[in-house]
């Protein structure tokens, strides 16, 4: 083999390495991102059961109800529309009633929302950005004052 | 007074690192030769004086001073004292003083120890550790400064975040940030060797023992918060692939590359061009790590208070760095001499291969991490990349690399031949064939990644150790053998074991596979069965701290009818935050563990509970301790060597 065409050949299997990893990103990033979402935002964009997505907001005060075996159901609001969530599993430390909440599922056929993960992420203020970014959009923030 | 003397120090520590970076670069514009040895002596004053002003802030949370707004909002007079020292590093201002303080120490150890280095390569890279330094003291002073007092001196402090009073936060941040700062002084040389000309492989030789370094303090600091998440989130995941965990793997990555193609540069003269892009790019994304955790653009337990002046400012820093070490690059690097000729079957080859995969994996991480963030800037859509994606990417991307790694081992460099390569491997290659096979026939319908996993990870176990035992064993009897092996070079060892430290990773990995997972709601005498092991609830009882109190739940574990171990996890509130955290409880039999998560009470006096068999689960944490391990023997291995030829240039001179 010349020098030229080794150096050729390296370029080569570089180049095609490189190509397959960047198309194997876009492919994995075209089906695995999943969008957060408000109740509001539901109401207006009519999602398909089944598809998967980020629901946030408040938990509804008065509405979290405990069965047996861990089973949760819960009303999460951004102070105009609120969704019914069912969740089977360990809630969070942080989960509390009137507290901003994320929770990963997707809708069912009757509208309500079913969450295989609840999240507690948090800063130090217990809300979640993207959460607090929902209040302020329906204008229900309560401003940036400490909980 | 500490604290004004400490606010002092830090002022002069941005001053003295001014000089450290002009003095230098002023030298190669006029060739005066004396500006150079201001940037030793210099680097070591802002070490001193950082170290200083780090430790009064240490003296003031240890000393409960509320008169300090940090302590204040970040400290509780009744913490445990070792909670009241790592409340230093557990909000914003301590943890960016923590991060200049690893730079200077990066700084002066090299004004210190590197005095065999060329005069002019030392002080430039100096220089660069220097602006480095002032950028960021700057951005302290003048965004987060820790040592602002407040005028009505409060009499109690608002506590540390509970998540955060673990003794895994003790330890991780400050290993972490050696790592991810200890890189700086990777990108310093890189941009020294660019701006003096002088890529050679004496430069790899300089740079190697502190890329090494860093290394081994990401590997393990990275591995801690691993498994600090592990057992304190209470879902017994151990990587969620969250923006701020990929914001510490992406410069491992890049570091592991630039670490290779160092190997390359020092023994063979080629890819210097490269190598030292690598550099550049392994300690610009340290920045970028630093700029996605800091700016409060993320939430997590990791991002503290966010102000928007702040993520400008560090935004700022990252441009200017990224932009103009880029930018120097582009100008420099086309005047470089290109290095040696090897053929693609060859330990060169073999090592390019390894950064080609490493990078392409550094890259899917990149873009699954800021794909996100752009689109939010972009269209305003928020969307999360979760761990699907990773797995998608990674899987493919991570697996030709660990097949290829017992092939590189055991190439010869310039060129290698394919067929006595078999030949050696071929136990590595039967061992995992034949586990494959193995866990086929014996599981029904059980997971399809796992076993090719075992296999990856048995051929890579065995496959690394092939170089030893041929070098120790091949001929000759045991005895001699063993006296072989402990002669062998200790960089030898050092590949051996960091390399068996990734088959260790592999196998863990693999392992959760067969995780069995029950959730059950248990009141007294309720037991679960899992695994061969009985849980039975025994006992609730309270407890009381200095600053929680907590509600333990008291669980027996046994095995045929024999009590083993005794659980107790803990549901607790911090007094002044009010804020609930769980403590999960474990038992390791051998290197797998039984895991005990709380979850709430429910309305009929039953708690739920969740319990995990997490087989060989502790390997995933051994793997990195063991690449570190690794890492340990090859950096005595070179600083032995450097004495050595030393030692004998003096004998000569006399």
């Amino acid at each position: 083999m010349t020098r030229k065409k080794r150096r050729f050949l390296t370029i080569a299997f570089c180049g095609i390495v490189l190509s397959a990893a960047i198309g194997l990103v876009l492919i994995a990033l075209k089906q695995n991102i999943t969008f957060f979402r408000s109740p509001a935002d539901i109401a207006l964009l009519s999602i398909q059961p089944g598809v998967r997505f980020r629901l946030g907001g408040l938990v509804e005060a008065g509405s979290v109800v405990k069965n047996v075996n861990n089973a949760t159901q819960f009303n999460v609001t951004d102070g105009t529309k609120s969704l019914k969530v069912s969740f089977d599993g360990i809630l969070p430390d942080l989960f509390r009633e009137g507290q901003g909440v994320v929770s990963e599922g997707s809708l069912q056929k009757d509208g309500s929302f079913k969450a295989d993960t609840v999240l507690a992420k948090h800063d130090e203020n217990y809300m979640p950005r993207e959460v607090a970014d929902a209040l302020k959009k329906q204008g229900v923030w309560q401003g940036d004052k400490k909980l | 007074m500490i604290i004004e003397l400490g606010h002092f120090a830090l002022i002069l520590a941005f001053a003295v690192s001014i000089v450290q970076f002009a003095g230098p670069l002023f030298a190669v514009k006029t060739g005066d030769q004396r500006l150079f040895s201001i940037a030793p002596h210099a680097a070591i004053l802002q070490a001193m004086l950082v170290v200083g002003c780090f430790a009064a802030l240490v003296i003031a949370f240890a000393k409960s001073d509320f008169s300090v707004a940090l302590v204040y909002q970040h400290s509780h007079s009744l913490q445990p004292f070792i909670y009241k020292l790592t409340s230093v590093w557990g909000n914003h201002e301590g943890s960016m003083l923590l991060w200049v303080m690893v730079l200077s120490l990066f700084g002066g150890a090299v004004a210190i120890m590197g005095r065999d280095m060329p005069h002019d390569l030392r002080s430039v890279t100096l220089a660069f550790q220097g602006l480095i330094a002032a950028v960021f003291t700057g951005f302290i002073l003048f965004t987060s400064n820790p040592f602002l007092r407040q005028v009505n001196a409060p009499f109690e402090g608002k506590d540390l975040n509970p998540i955060l009073q673990d003794p895994g936060l003790a330890i991780h941040p400050p290993m972490l940030y050696l790592g991810y700062v200890g890189f700086s002084i990777c990108f310093s040389f890189a941009g020294a060797a660019l701006l003096l000309g002088r890529v050679d492989n004496m430069w790899a030789k300089f740079v190697r023992p502190w890329a090494l370094l860093a290394w081994i303090f990401l590997t393990l600091g990275i591995a801690m918060g691993s498994y600090w998440a592990y057992y304190i989130l209470g879902w017994g995941g151990w990587w969620f692939w969250d923006p701020v965990e990929n914001a510490s793997l992406m410069p491992w990555l890049a570091g592991t590359a630039f670490l290779h193609s160092a190997i390359v540069m020092e023994k063979r003269g080629a890819l210097k061009v490269w190598t030292v892009l690598l550099a550049i790019l392994t300690f610009s994304l340290s920045l970028m790590g630093t700029f996605i955790v800091r700016s409060g653009i993320l939430t997590s337990v990791h991002t503290f208070a966010s102000d928007p002046a702040r993520g400008v400012f560090i935004l700022g820093i990252l441009v200017l760095f990224v932009g103009g070490s880029l930018a120097l690059f582009a100008w420099r690097a086309p005047s470089l001499a290109h290095g040696g000729l090897f053929a693609p079957v060859s330990r060169e080859g073999a090592l390019v291969f390894n950064n080609l995969f490493l990078s392409a994996s550094c890259l899917a991480v990149l873009v699954g991490t800021l794909y996100p963030l752009l689109l939010e800037a972009i269209t305003g859509d928020k969307i999360s990349v979760g761990p699907p994606f990773f797995v998608a990417t990674m899987l493919p991307l991570t697996i030709p690399l660990a097949l290829a790694m017992p092939f590189g081992q055991n190439l010869a460099w310039k060129r290698g031949a394919f067929l006595g390569l078999f030949q050696r491997l071929a136990l590595a290659i039967f061992a995992a064939v034949f586990i494959m096979i193995i866990v086929f026939a014996t599981q029904q319908n059980g997971p399809v990644l796992a076993p090719i996993g075992l296999g990856l990870g048995l051929f890579l176990g065995v496959g690394s150790l092939v170089d030893v035992f041929n070098r120790s064993f091949r001929g000759g009897g045991i005895l001699l053998g063993f006296r072989r092996a402990f002669g062998l070079p200790l960089s030898a060892w050092g590949t051996t074991i960091a390399h068996f430290g990734v088959a260790l990773f592999i196998v863990g990995v693999s392992m959760t596979a067969y995780d069995e997972e029950k959730v059950a709601s248990m009141t007294i005498n309720d037991s679960i069965s899992l695994h061969g092991y009985r849980v039975t609830l025994t006992d609730f009882r309270n407890n009381s701290e200095a600053n929680y109190r907590e509600a333990i739940t008291k669980f027996d574990v046994s095995t045929g009818g024999v009590k083993v171990a005794v659980l107790e996890p803990s549901k607790r509130t911090y007094i002044m935050s009010r804020s609930p955290t769980s403590q999960t409880a474990r038992y390791t039999i051998g290197f797998s563990q039984i895991y005990v998560a709380l979850g709430d009470s429910d309305n009929f006096g039953a708690t739920s509970v969740r319990i995990y068999w997490k087989p060989f689960v502790l390997l995933i944490w051994l793997g990195p301790a063991a690449m570190a391990l690794g890492g340990l023997l090859s950096l005595l291995d070179r600083r032995l060597r450097i004495g050595v030829a030393k030692r004998a240039e003096r004998v000569v001179l006399q």
